[in-house]
C-alpha cells in the first residue's frame, strides 16, 4: 500500500467522519459544535485536493472555505447569540426517518452507477509526468498541472467570460448580503413601524405575535 | 506507480453528498441546513477533481472554482436572509417559520 493511498484514506475518512459528527444530534445540536466539524471537512478535502494534483483548488479551499466563508457562519452564530433553552434538541420523527431512508437509497442508487461505470481497473494516476495538457512544460517534464498558471491560464482565456459574470455574481450577493441584513423585515407582519423596545437583534412588535396567533384558525 | 481507484474517490463523494443531502432534510436548524448544502457543494467539487486529475483536464479545476465562487455567495445572501427572518421570528428552526402557511 502506497503512501498516497494511505494519505487518501486517512483523509476521506476524516472527512466522513467530520460530515457525520455534523449530523448526530449530540454535536449538531448546538450549530458552532457543526461549524467545527464543517472546518474538519473542508481541510480534509483541502488535503484530498493537494493529493490530486490541484493545488490552487486546495490553498483556495482553505483561504475563501475554512477562511470566509466559515468566518461568516461563525460570526453569525455569535450575532444570533441563542441562548441554551433556545437550541432545540434533535427530534427523530417519522418523516426525518423516511427522509434518511431515502438518502440510503439514492447512496446506494449512486454506488451502483459509480461501480458499473468505474468499477474496473480505472484508477487516478498520481505520477507528477501523468497529467498530459497542452503548453509549455515545466523544467524536470512536469508541465504545471493544477499550479496557479495553468489554471489561471485557462481562466483568463478560454473561460474570460464566466469568470467576469462570476465577479458581477459576488459583486452582487454582497450588495444583496448588506441590503438584506441592514433592511428591517417588521412591515411584512406589522404596517405600523414597532416600537423602540430592543430585544437582542432587534424589537419584535407584540402586534405581530397576537396578529399571527390570529391567523392560526 | 502511485494511484488511488477511481472507483473510491467517487464513493467517497458519493458518501459526503448523501450526509449532505440527509442533513438538509432531517436537521430544522437553518445554519446547519445551510452547512450541510456546503458539504454536498464540496462533494461535487471532489467529484470534479478526480475526474479532471483522471483525464489530465485542467476544466474541472475552474468548474469547482466557479463553486466555490458560487458558493461563497450563496452562503453570504443565506446567512443574511437568517439574520433578517431571526429579526422578524426570534428563530433559528424552519419548523416555526409559517407566514405563508396561514
Amino acid at each position: 500500500m502506497s503512501m498516497e493511498l494511505i494519505l487518501f484514506y486517512v483523509l476521506g475518512g476524516g472527512a466522513l467522519a467530520f460530515a457525520a459528527a455534523m449530523l448526530l444530534p449530540n454535536v449538531g445540536r448546538n450549530p458552532i459544535h457543526s461549524a467545527l466539524s464543517l472546518v474538519g471537512t473542508l481541510f480534509c478535502l483541502a488535503g484530498l485536493y493537494a493529493l490530486l494534483s490541484a493545488h490552487l483548488l486546495s490553498a483556495l479551499q482553505i483561504i475563501v472555505y475554512a477562511g470566509a466563508v466559515m468566518v461568516l457562519f461563525t460570526f453569525v452564530i455569535m450575532l444570533l447569540n441563542l441562548q441554551p433553552d433556545e437550541i432545540q434538541p434533535v427530534r427523530l420523527t417519522t418523516l426525518k426517518v423516511a427522509a434518511g431512508i431515502i438518502g440510503l437509497f439514492v447512496f446506494g442508487k449512486l454506488i451502483t452507477a459509480i461501480t458499473l461505470a468505474a468499477g474496473g481497473a480505472q484508477s487516478v494516476d498520481l505520477t507528477p509526468h501523468s497529467a498530459a495538457i497542452g503548453g509549455a512544460t515545466w523544467e524536470g517534464g512536469f508541465n504545471g498541472y493544477g499550479t496557479i498558471r495553468e489554471v489561471g491560464r485557462m481562466l483568463y482565456t478560454t473561460f474570460l467570460v464566466p469568470f467576469e459574470l462570476v465577479s458581477v455574481l459576488l459583486l452582487v450577493a454582497a450588495v444583496g448580503a448588506v441590503v438584506l441584513a441592514k433592511r428591517s423585515l417588521h412591515y411584512i407582519d406589522a404596517p405600523t413601524p414597532p416600537p423602540a423596545k430592543l430585544n437582542r437583534l432587534a424589537n419584535k412588535p407584540e402586534a405581530a405575535a397576537t396578529h399571527d396567533d390570529h391567523g392560526h384558525h | 506507480m502511485t494511484a488511488i481507484p477511481l472507483a473510491h474517490l467517487l464513493i467517497l463523494a458519493a458518501a459526503l453528498f448523501t450526509l449532505g443531502m440527509i442533513g438538509v432534510m432531517t436537521r430544522r436548524n437553518v445554519l446547519v441546513m445551510l452547512m450541510s448544502v456546503e458539504i454536498m457543494l464540496n462533494a461535487v467539487n471532489l467529484t470534479l477533481v478526480a475526474f479532471s486529475r483522471y483525464h489530465g483536464w485542467t476544466e474541472g479545476h475552474v468548474l469547482a472554482f466557479f463553486i466555490i465562487a458560487v458558493a461563497a455567495a450563496e452562503a453570504a445572501v443565506g446567512l443574511a436572509m437568517v439574520l433578517a427572518v431571526f429579526r422578524l421570528k426570534q428563530t433559528v428552526y424552519v419548523d416555526e417559520l409559517k407566514l405563508l402557511k396561514r
